[in-house]
């Protein structure tokens, strides 16, 4: 198990030292789990949810939502429009 | 000072309907039991007094008026701090959430106020309700009432421990793999996981979607039963609530019950089960057989991989969830961040890492593998699979019987620290309770017995999907002929 590439498909810097204490402790997580190899599987439906659901719709019709003040009031960064996020057009050179 | 909350619910809501106590004495017993107890037992992680007061003065104004009181009578409880309170800090027990204060309010506590209930405070629970000890919040571990060496178990510790401290004489916790019956057996008092699907999601932060489920505590199964009754029902706001009615549960449970069958299973005593839960455990039900259930044995033959399922469920669905948090809309934003250098992945990254504590991360790890490119097939779809194995299982035990009892977990409240460098084991700690979250049905712990070292021991019952009438019936048969859940700690 690459944990490097793990935590950047996850969007974690991990230490040296998290690192070092996952990969053991997931590793161990993983070999248990292989346990589920020796289930019979052929021919059952994956079950990803409790209740068999359908899709469920509803009327498309205008309802109230936040209003904008709401929205950003948890916001680290407005400028009392909008979120604030860094630049994404110009990449960095390096 | 009059000890009322160690009163069953149903004699508190006659003395407030008979006006030998209002519900602003309540609220103040309850914020001076909290006074009192929270500095040692970490159980409250915050208080609204002065909300709490006023919608309290409100009910006791109607109630003198002659106008009509909900269905909670103006009685006081307390929510699991990963519910949405308008305006109320919801910090999930994270460095993520520190300062959330949620612009809307949960379902639950829309309900809750529409039923007259105080809402009093929040609760402490493991962060992001992921762990079974209550330890992993960032507010600092839960103490057992029974025992402050000891666990309340998780992750909503919080909940069970207020109730048995009597802080509050309801409480409301979230369950994924056993996390209001777990902390229930603990502390010794009456949990129950609803059905899925049978409580609107809405406002509670979610942890893995197709497993979590919000639910009651109460001293005893009369107490769950009405807050239940107060929160179930659909929500077009959670498309999985179901629309099924909502019986009438506290006038179910008046009904004489007749012909209770109790199924048991062998593989549940095997080793590994503390012999005193086991010896408390099969005594309840050899009291249930004697107040007139048949006690039928049953077999749940993939109960045995429900740890290995779950862990590979419910860690990809939380990191999907928890995807976010990314430092802008909401939550933690990092400030170690160079605008001129560094990307808005970095920003991500760094925000994420500083906000996220180590069980978070670690099932951030797990289910990012899991769902990955190359193990998708043999981790998450395989675990889909078996995961229906044992919704079938169920299927075919309940044709044969109306419960299933037997423990809640392997051992009672284990010491804080115990399992801190060893996750999985942690983890099998679960092996009773994940299966019912991953087959959708109800469950419920009773307080059936003590240690000889004075911890609480829990029974669980089990019952399908939608069957709570029955499930809480034969949880009070229990109770009316035992009085385990009478006992306060010392």
């Amino acid at each position: 198990m690459d944990l490097s590439k793990i935590a950047k498909l996850a969007r974690l810097n991990l230490s040296e030292e998290e690192l070092q204490t996952y990969e053991p402790q997931l590793s161990g997580i993983l070999e248990y789990v292989a346990v589920l190899d020796e289930v019979d599987i052929e021919d059952v439906a994956e079950m990803p949810h409790a209740v068999d659901l359908q899709n469920v719709f509803r009327s498309d019709e205008r309802a109230e939502s936040l209003e904008r003040d709401q929205a950003l009031s948890n916001a680290p960064r407005t400028d009392g429009q909008y979120f604030q996020v860094p630049r994404i057009l110009e990449q960095k050179s390096s | 000072m009059t000890d009322y909350f160690s009163r069953p619910v149903h004699e508190l809501i006659q003395g407030l309907q008979s006006g030998s106590w209002t519900s602003r004495k309540l609220a103040e017993h309850s914020l001076t039991q909290i006074e009192q107890q929270n500095d040692a037992l970490n159980l409250f992680v915050s208080v609204d007094a002065d909300g709490a007061l006023q919608q309290a003065d409100q009910i006791d104004a109607r109630r003198a008026k002659g106008e009509s009181v909900g269905l909670l009578e103006g009685l006081p409880l307390g929510i699991k701090d990963n519910m949405c309170q308008q305006g109320i800090a919801t910090t999930c027990g994270s460095q993520m959430l520190l300062n959330y204060l949620p612009p809307y309010d949960a379902h639950v506590v829309e309900r809750i106020r529409t039923q007259d209930g105080v809402i009093i405070g929040k609760l402490n629970l493991d962060e992001f309700a992921m762990g079974s000890s209550t330890e992993t919040s960032v507010q600092g571990p839960a103490r057992n009432p029974w025992n402050t060496d000891h666990s309340t178990g998780g992750s909503s510790g919080g909940s069970a421990a207020a109730v048995a401290a009597g802080m509050v004489p309801l409480s409301l916790g979230s369950d994924t793999g056993g996390s209001i019956r777990q902390p229930a057996s603990f502390c010794g008092v009456t949990g129950l996981k609803p059905t899925y699907g049978r409580v609107s999601r809405y406002g509670l932060v979610a942890f893995a979607s197709s497993l979590d489920q919000i639910g009651p505590f109460a001293r005893d199964v009369q107490g769950a039963a009405l807050l239940l009754q107060a929160i179930a029902g659909h929500d077009r706001r959670d498309s999985t609530s179901v629309e099924e009615p909502v019986p009438d549960y506290s006038a179910d449970l008046k009904s004489s019950i007749e012909g209770l069958r109790v199924g048991i299973v062998d593989a549940h005593y095997a080793e590994g089960l503390d012999s005193e839960v086991g010896s408390q455990v099969k005594e309840a039900i050899a009291k249930l057989e004697a107040a007139g259930a048949e006690v039928i044995p049953v077999e749940l033959p993939h109960a045995k991989y429900s740890v290995a399922t779950y862990y590979l469920i419910a860690p990809s669905e939380a990191s999907s969830n928890l995807a976010r948090y990314d430092g802008i809309h909401y939550g933690h934003r990092s400030e170690e961040f160079d605008p001129a250098n560094d990307s808005l992945i970095d920003l991500y990254c760094q925000s994420r890492s500083e906000g996220f504590g180590a069980e978070v991360k670690r099932r951030i790890m797990l289910g990012t593998y899991a769902l990955s490119a190359g193990y998708r097939d043999a981790y998450y779809l395989r675990a889909l699979k078996v995961r229906r194995r044992i919704r079938e299982d169920y299927d075919r035990a309940f044709e044969k019987v109306d419960v299933i009892a037997g423990p809640v977990c392997p051992t009672t409240a284990f010491r804080l620290g115990e399992h801190a460098d060893d996750p999985l084991a942690m983890y099998l700690s679960d092996l009773y309770t994940i299966s019912a979250n991953l087959a959708g049905i109800p469950g419920i712990s009773v307080p059936c017995g003590n240690s000889s070292s004075g911890l609480p021991v829990g029974l669980q019952l089990q019952g399908p999907a939608f069957a709570e009438s029955r499930l809480l019936q034969a949880a009070h048969l229990l109770q009316t002929v035992t009085d385990w859940h009478a006992q306060v700690p010392a």
